[in-house]
């Protein structure tokens, strides 16, 4: 199915006996669009995006993503997005080759696929050195840089990134955002999630999600002019706080 | 020992030139500095500068493998019992009894210290009444925020002088992390000295006085203030352009020094002074004019951190002092 948007969702909704995680949510998220999808903890933040990825089926209301149904085909949805998040992302006990090569073939490419791409990777990151070194042996900057180039590996039309940028330096966060931004030009739509609020002001749009409902979606800086704020934070504050 | 003790009383934290390793890992490169009685000190720095390694030395629960630690004047190996009996600790995981409830968890560690919750409950009473509801819900059955104000009040039972908090704040949403903040705050107005360590540069600006720590080695210690002031050239933000492209046209430009996204705007500095007007020029040059905004602004700690961490050095009367 061929339209202008990556992501696509109309009254979301999971509930979990009496009580509604995710909220007759509705959104669509452009093709090469940096969405960031904020909230607090317990917004409901994680069961939306565990939705979108096809790993839990919605009560209700509709999502496609990557053109396909969540509901109906969460096969194809896991197989044409990516996916990393700062807790999970690399195997420590694989050496860096190893990783590429493992998740190469997870998501079915070709052996000379991926040793091509595994070249071009390591030359782009400046990690050939460090081909044969494990992932546990290489400081997090790097990790977090491979295991982003390794979630787009296989090319989805969508990645999705759960709080990617946690624990590291200031100078490799924003190296990391560089990646974000390559990817998102070269059409890749990123889905981002993120505690640091000027993260926030890097994305084309976002939406705050609070009690499972979301509360507010627009580029940063007319959520900024609507909400009365100097910064994102301001407005997640006031929004967040109720 | 060679290093000068020092009157009790003067420091409630003291370190020289503190070493630990972990085999061919060097975690903390000799690092010293002092905190004084009552203040709000931020180890500020990423994953992996040492935080951790460093506020478990100062909490007796690992030895360093060189250098001098004292806390409340006494050394931490020789006076360790000394140090726990006033001292709390918060650590970086939740370390409470999962299987206990929250009454159950307050009750353990009142009594492990000789106490009750009735003896000490003023000093937790604001934070205590947020999770009084769920007295009686297991504690690992709570949520990141309620598990944390437990952690907290489980640290203070015992009415500690000293508090050392690690990494409280991490992974916590925004506004959790203000309300955890105000908290601290109205701690330290009873008097309590507390050592924080975070990964969020913005915090620094909570604390009364901070290392900006980076692979064991401390790279300032000063107040938030006279950090920022020592940023040793102009500083220029830049707004109104497309983020990515500035970027990229700013770093291919030999003139730049350094060039950072800043939310909503681009921090700038170049090599040699440069005056607004022929930033602006330089901007219009390479085809950024329309709606592009350039105003000298004042660093703020994370630039300051990335100066630092890239080699630089700020005003040159704090390398002297």
């Amino acid at each position: 199915m061929e339209n202008e948007f990556s992501i696509e969702v109309r009254d979301l909704t999971k509930m979990f006996g009496g009580f509604t995680a995710v909220d007759h949510i509705s959104f669509e998220v452009r093709h090469g669009e940096i969405f960031g999808f904020l909230g607090a903890n317990g917004a409901g933040k994680t069961t939306a995006i565990r939705m979108l990825c096809g790993l839990s089926l919605p009560t209700s209301g509709k999502a496609e993503v990557a053109g396909y149904d969540v509901f109906r085909k969460p096969e194809m949805v896991k197989r044409n997005i990516g996916y990393m998040s700062q807790k999970f992302s690399l195997y420590q006990d694989l050496t860096v080759s190893e990783n590429i090569y493992f998740y190469g073939g997870i998501y079915g490419l070709k052996r000379k696929v991926i040793f091509q791409k595994t070249e071009e990777l390591l030359e782009k990151l400046d990690l050939k050195h460090a081909r044969n070194t494990l992932i546990r042996d290489i400081p997090l900057g790097w990790k977090q840089k491979l295991a982003f180039s390794v979630a787009i590996l296989h090319d989805p039309q969508i990645v999705f990134l759960d709080e990617p940028t946690g624990g590291v330096d200031p100078i490799t966060r924003r190296q990391f955002w560089d990646l974000i931004y390559e990817a998102a030009k070269a059409g890749v739509t990123i889905f981002v999630t993120t505690h640091y609020m000027d993260e926030a002001e890097y994305c084309n749009r976002i939406s705050i999600m609070v009690d499972g409902r979301i509360e507010a979606l627009g580029p940063p800086a007319e959520l900024k002019t609507r909400f009365q704020s100097q910064d994102m934070d301001e407005v997640f504050v006031k929004l967040a706080r109720g | 020992m060679a290093i000068t003790q020092r009157a009790a009383g003067e420091y409630a934290i003291r370190i020289e030139k503190l070493e630990k390793r972990y085999g061919d890992t060097h975690a903390l490169k000799g690092l010293s500095f002092s905190v004084k009685p009552g203040e709000l000190f931020g180890l500020i720095g990423p994953d992996g500068a040492g935080k951790t390694s460093l506020i478990r030395i100062l909490g007796t629960l690992v030895l360093a493998d060189g250098g001098y630690a004292e806390v409340l004047g006494h050394e931490v190996v020789k006076d360790y019992r000394k140090i726990r009996q006033k001292m709390g600790y918060m650590p970086g995981r939740f370390s409470l009894y999962q299987d206990l409830t929250i009454k159950e968890n307050l009750n353990l560690f009142a009594t492990i210290f000789g106490t009750t919750l009735e003896e000490n409950y003023e000093l937790i009473r604001e934070i205590y009444v947020q999770i009084e509801p769920f007295k009686n819900r297991r504690a690992g059955a709570l949520s990141g925020g309620m598990k944390q104000k437990l952690a907290l009040c489980c640290a203070l039972i015992h009415a500690p002088e000293v508090l050392f908090l690690d990494e409280p704040t991490t992974g916590v949403d925004a506004v959790s992390r203000k309300e955890f903040w105000e908290m601290l705050g109205r701690l330290k107005s009873k008097g309590i000295t507390m050592l924080v360590s975070t990964p969020y540069m913005d915090e620094a600006s909570l604390c009364d006085r901070v290392a900006l720590i980076q692979e064991g080695e401390i790279l300032q210690v000063d107040t938030p203030d006279a950090i920022e002031a020592a940023f040793p050239r102009s500083l220029y933000g830049i707004t109104g352009a497309d983020t990515y492209s500035l970027l990229l046209a700013m770093r291919a430009d030999e003139r730049t020094a350094s060039v950072h996204a800043f939310g909503d705007s681009v921090h700038f500095t170049a090599k040699e002074a440069i005056s607004a007007a022929s930033l602006q020029s330089m901007l219009s040059e390479k085809g950024f004019a329309d709606g592009v905004e350039v105003k000298e602004i004042r660093a703020n700690i994370e630039d300051c951190f990335m100066e630092l961490m890239s080699g630089g050095r700020l005003a040159d009367e704090e390398i002297s002092k």
